[in-house]
């Protein structure tokens, strides 16, 4: 593996395994996840690619018999550790989900929705200006922040989720296939918008679209059957992959 | 090979196709036969009686002398009930199906949604018995000046009645909000309880809404419970330890006589009868209304 060790790392993640009701989904995973990077986990469907990335802001909580172990540290400090408030977790990791899913409010408490219950400090209004223009949406709905989210299109209403997310100033921010129920042009644009946000902030998405990888993540993690196949740098996994099953399935001749 | 694109004759689809037209004419026509016998009694009512008298009168007592025909005391009667059972039953069904639907586990769940449903189907004589050995007594433990029969009594006993169902239909409402919103919520760093008062309530309100509105209906259409622990007595007062009759009641009490048709005693029936439509109609037309303006769609 080549990877730079200055960077600093954020999420680390060690010897993860999740089952559900006593079947393996994750299986032993360790990887790191560096500041201010985009790494991206690919893998066929059921390979564990969204278990894993639930696992790393404790969405997994509200699964009946899900079971953990291993370690995941935020900062060094234990997401999983006795007196950890799964609350407190999913304040400093925002996540962005596969089908688009605002709330039926105006775009604006959309936005402004996380900051205000959670009491956030600061103008609500320039946060929710800022979360949308981080977003790439302000110029579309700034002249109708009033009106129902719902009216939006889905590529849109997908934005308007990544603002929603970002108006809590996150320290990590998970995407859950963020573009498949997206238009390409709709994904492109929310391609450009990741390229933008890695200079802030650090962001983990889950993708089965190969080409979406290698465009926009620094480092990319290959799953399959719930292992961690090979995790690198996402120019040395696609083009001199380690493992032949990652050649296989970057090439495209399975998954 | 050659093809034939002629439709073979459907005999069975048009005779099903008839006889589906003939169930709906029949009840839209039945509607129509009973809202004209209707008009046309309440019209013989009012001929003999001026409206005002009937609208605006403290005294309800046709079959006593002096005969008085002012309706206000039943209309109070009926609006105790309402207000009383209302107390009783939208806030506990709306805290009942929030912990179902938000807290309980699918063990829990799955034991106590078809037990409110059961509980729903309860004939209403059992819950007037009810309110009279068991609810009254304990008012007069309470209030000493608790009557035997007594609107408390039946408002709280109606309370009870329509409980399940407003539990179980505000359930469904909570139930049919997506995961993902909660989810969405969630990852924002909310606590349950900040999800379910302020993303899933909201987003339920047009179902919570409805359960209110049939709950509402139900406790003014309701009549045996309420003979049995309310009493026969019209009287206009807003002390719910008194004896009160309510419209349905009265409806009960005169048909149970032996009224000759075509008497004013006999109109009276038809006069209330129609007063009871014209507020059940207008309850569901206001909250159809409302609830168009507060249907928040979601996926
Ligand atoms: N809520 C759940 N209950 C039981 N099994 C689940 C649940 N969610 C996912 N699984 C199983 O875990 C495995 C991994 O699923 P998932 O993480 O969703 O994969 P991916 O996101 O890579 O498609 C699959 O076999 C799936 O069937
Ligand atoms: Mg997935």
């Amino acid at each position: 593996m080549e990877i730079s060790e200055q960077k600093l790392t954020v999420l680390d993640i060690q010897n993860v395994s999740i089952s559900y009701g006593g079947d393996l989904a994750v299986r032993n995973v360790s990887m790191p996840i560096f500041e201010k990077t985009i790494t991206a986990i690919i893998g066929p469907s059921g390979c564990g690619k969204s278990t894993l990335l639930r696992s790393f802001n404790r969405m997994n909580d509200f699964i009946e018999n899900v079971e953990q172990s291993g370690k995941i540290t935020l900062n060094r400090q234990d997401l999983y550790g006795a007196g950890v408030d799964p609350v407190e977790v999913r304040l400093r990791v925002g996540m962005v989900f596969q089908k688009p899913n605002p709330f039926p409010k105006s775009i604006f408490r959309n936005v402004a929705w996380g900051p205000t219950i959670n009491g956030l400090s600061g103008d609500i209004e320039e946060r929710v200006i800022t979360a949308l223009q981080q977003a790439a949406l302000w110029d579309e709905v700034k002249d109708r922040l009033q009106d129902s989210a719902l009216n939006l299109s889905g590529g849109q209403q997908q934005r308007l989720c990544i603002a929603r997310a970002l108006a809590m100033k996150p320290e990590v921010i998970l995407m859950d296939e963020p573009c498949s129920a997206l238009d390409p042009v709709s994904t492109s644009r929310i391609e450009d918008l990741l390229f933008e946000l890695k200079r802030e902030y650090t962001i983990v998405i889950v993708t089965h679209n190969m080409q979406q990888a290698a465009r926009v993540s620094e480092y990319t993690a290959f799953l399959e059957n719930g292992i961690l196949v090979e995790f690198g740098d996402t120019d040395q996994v696609f083009t001199r992959p380690e493992n032949h099953r990652t050649e296989e399935y970057v090439t495209g001749r399975f998954g | 090979m050659e093809t034939n694109l002629q439709g073979r004759p459907r005999l069975g689809e048009k005779l099903l196709e008839g006889s589906f037209f003939c169930c709906a004419c029949i009840s839209i026509v039945t509607t129509v036969v009973v809202i004209c016998i209707l008009a046309f009694e309440t019209y013989g009512f009012f001929v003999e009686i001026p409206i005002t008298d009937f609208l605006f009168g403290t005294e309800w007592t046709p079959l006593l002398q002096p005969k008085s025909y002012g309706i206000l005391p039943l209309l109070c009667g009926t609006l105790m009930i309402v207000v009383g059972s209302s107390l009783v039953a939208l806030p506990v069904g709306i805290a009942a199906a929030v912990y179902l639907s938000e807290y309980a586990s699918d063990r829990v769940r799955n034991i106590v949604k078809p037990v409110l449903e059961i509980l729903a189907g309860i004939p209403t004589v059992v819950y007037g018995f009810f309110a009279l050995t068991f609810i009254t007594p304990m008012l007069q433990a309470i209030f000493e000046s608790t009557h035997v029969f007594n609107a408390a009594s039946a408002a709280i006993v109606v309370g009870i009645m329509v409980l399940p169902m407003v539990a179980s239909m505000c359930d469904d409402a909570l139930q049919s909000v997506p995961d993902s919103l909660r989810e969405g919520a969630y990852s924002l760093g909310a606590t349950s309880f900040e999800v379910t008062t302020r993303i899933v309530l909201p987003a339920a309100l047009s179902g919570i809404f409805a359960s209110f509105v049939l709950a509402i209906s139900r406790a003014i259409g309701e009549t045996m419970a309420v003979t049995l622990a309310a009493g026969a007595t019209p009287n206009f007062t807003l002390n719910p330890l008194e004896s009160i009759q309510t419209m349905t009641a009265y409806i009960v009490q005169v048909s149970l006589g032996d009224t000759p048709a075509g008497t004013l005693t006999y109109k009276t029936l038809f006069a209330v009868a129609a007063l009871l439509f014209t507020l059940t109609l207008a309850l569901n037309l206001t909250a159809s209304a409302v609830m168009r303006r507060f249907k928040e769609t979601y996926e």
